[in-house]
């Protein structure tokens, strides 16, 4: 079953490349999981103790908003990463993810990911910098988002 | 070079700030030549100015009619579509049916989808942004066109993505709907998600690592606000893509669209002419953080 799970996360972009071993040991702390349409991976404000690496399907981050219910800020599709906040305390969710339709991910527990990558040097540095660079890549995006591309002819 | 006489067929409303205008020669002999996919033609709002707008879809490019009366309107009718962001395209945008507006071009150096069978070779990725999709609309329409099989669908594989500000502002959603149904893999993201928006939210960027693009003999046609552009280029270039098989447009101001005036140039690029539509990499990557004249 360790296996399986140990083959899903190879496969997925976040830790592809990543010696056996080292799979191995998140896998250790993994489940794969799935989750039907409208239902939260992640709910503002509760304890952050999960990261999941989206497989299948589409997990649409909100916010509330008083007036107008949840606004979608993103979408994540197969491939994605969805929760971070599980790194730093306090270990709390920012924000909402929801399944925008059938999702599968890989739900990997966070209090045992920290505990292994402190227990293995290699492994916390590793995924440090994996983790760096979906995080960089994301706050590109927002930046560029900011510009309002298609409003402003400021920015055409 | 005075522009020909065209009148305004039909002004079909794509969204609020955004108009298709369906044009024929009012007569046959004053059409201009024959657009390929991608050129633009300097339009003429009389008495207003002119701008380049370019070919969103031609009785000449294998387009199909989808409600705009190109079949009804003849040969040499052309489609534009506008976004009103000045005095000019403001202009085009109203004008009625009936209406005259002045035709120059065509212009540039289009992608060159004519001149094979690009579906047969490898993926095709086009990526536009806003009213970028236009320039595109018709390479699309052509591919989907030419490479079905017996039961219609595609064979290749063509990717889609599109991405505006929110729904609202999503052009030719009708188009995008049959490319889908065709086969291709059509896939549209919003900055703004808006009640009852229920697909992709965030950057076009976002869609390309997760479409399954192979990239390996792959093309891209990427089409929008520069830096939109330029990043969708890195973008796939990290995927593995072959710069010079990204091909960009680039939609710098342009004044007599024949190589003349010097307005639209760039580096040692004249964009009229050899532009808009340039392979991505080498120069071009500098050149598209210079500011322009
Ligand atoms: C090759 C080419 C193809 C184009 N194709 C299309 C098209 O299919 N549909 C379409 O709606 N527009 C297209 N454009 C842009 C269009 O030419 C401009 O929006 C237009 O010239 C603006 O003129 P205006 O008098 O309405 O506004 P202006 O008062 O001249 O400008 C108003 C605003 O529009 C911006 N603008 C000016 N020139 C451009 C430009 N080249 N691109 C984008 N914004 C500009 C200005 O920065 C200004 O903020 C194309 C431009 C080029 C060079
Ligand atoms: S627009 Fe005059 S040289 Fe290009």
């Amino acid at each position: 079953m360790k296996q399986d799970i140990a083959d899903l996360i190879s496969t997925h972009p976040l830790l592809a490349g990543l010696s056996v071993d080292l799979i191995g040991e998140v896998a250790g702390c993994a489940v794969n999981r799935v989750w039907h349409a409208g239902e939260l991976l992640i709910t503002e404000g509760e304890a952050a103790d999960t990261l999941y690496l989206v497989r299948r399907g589409v997990v649409a981050i909100e916010v509330n908003a008083p007036a107008s219910g949840p606004i979608v800020i993103e979408t994540v599709g197969p491939g994605g990463v969805v929760g971070w906040s599980w790194m730093f305390p306090p270990y709390r969710w920012h924000f909402d993810a929801r399944a925008a339709g059938a999702v599968g991910a890989i739900a990997i527990d966070a209090a045992c990911l920290r505990d292994k990558a402190d227990a293995d040097p290699e492994l916390g540095h590793r995924l440090t910098f994996r983790v760096a660079g979906v995080l960089l890549e994301r706050l590109q995006m927002t930046r560029v988002r900011l510009l309002d591309l298609y409003g402003s002819s400021r920015a055409r | 070079m005075d522009p020909a006489l065209y009148r305004v067929v039909a002004n079909r409303r794509e969204t609020s700030d955004v108009s298709s205008l369906t044009l024929a020669p009012l007569k046959a002999e004053m059409a201009v030549a024959p657009p390929r996919h991608g050129q633009f033609n300097m339009l003429t709002a009389f008495g207003v100015g002119e701008a380049a707008i370019s070919v969103s879809r031609s009785s000449r490019l294998s387009g199909r009619d989808s409600g705009q009366g190109l079949h009804t309107a003849g040969a040499g009718s052309i489609v534009h579509t506008i976004r009103d962001v000045g005095a000019v395209t403001h202009a085009l945008c109203v004008a009625s049916a009936g209406s005259l507006v002045g035709v120059r071009g065509p212009f540039g150096q289009g992608w060159g989808a004519e001149d094979g069978d690009w579906l047969a070779e490898g993926d095709v990725v086009v990526v536009a942004g806003g009213i970028g999709l236009a320039p595109l609309r018709s390479v699309v329409d052509d591919l989907a066109g030419r490479s079905t099989d017996a039961s219609g669908r595609l064979r290749g594989r063509l990717f889609v993505i599109a991405g505006a500000r929110e729904q609202a502002q999503v052009i030719f959603a009708d188009d995008l709907a049959r490319w889908a149904a065709l086969g291709a893999i059509v896939s549209v993201t919003v900055d703004v998600s808006t009640p009852g928006w229920t697909g992709h939210v965030g950057l076009v960027t976002a869609q390309i690592a997760p479409a399954g693009i192979d990239p390996g003999g792959a093309r891209a046609l990427v089409c929008g606000p520069e830096i939109m552009m330029r990043f969708t280029a890195a973008a796939l270039e990290k995927l593995g893509m072959d710069p010079s098989r990204i091909f960009v447009s680039l939609e710098r101001n342009m004044q007599c669209g024949l190589g003349w005036c010097g307005h639209c140039q760039l580096g040692p690029l004249i964009l009229c002419r050899d532009g808009p539509i340039v392979a991505y990499g080498g120069a071009v990557t500098h050149l598209m953080r210079e500011r322009e004249r």
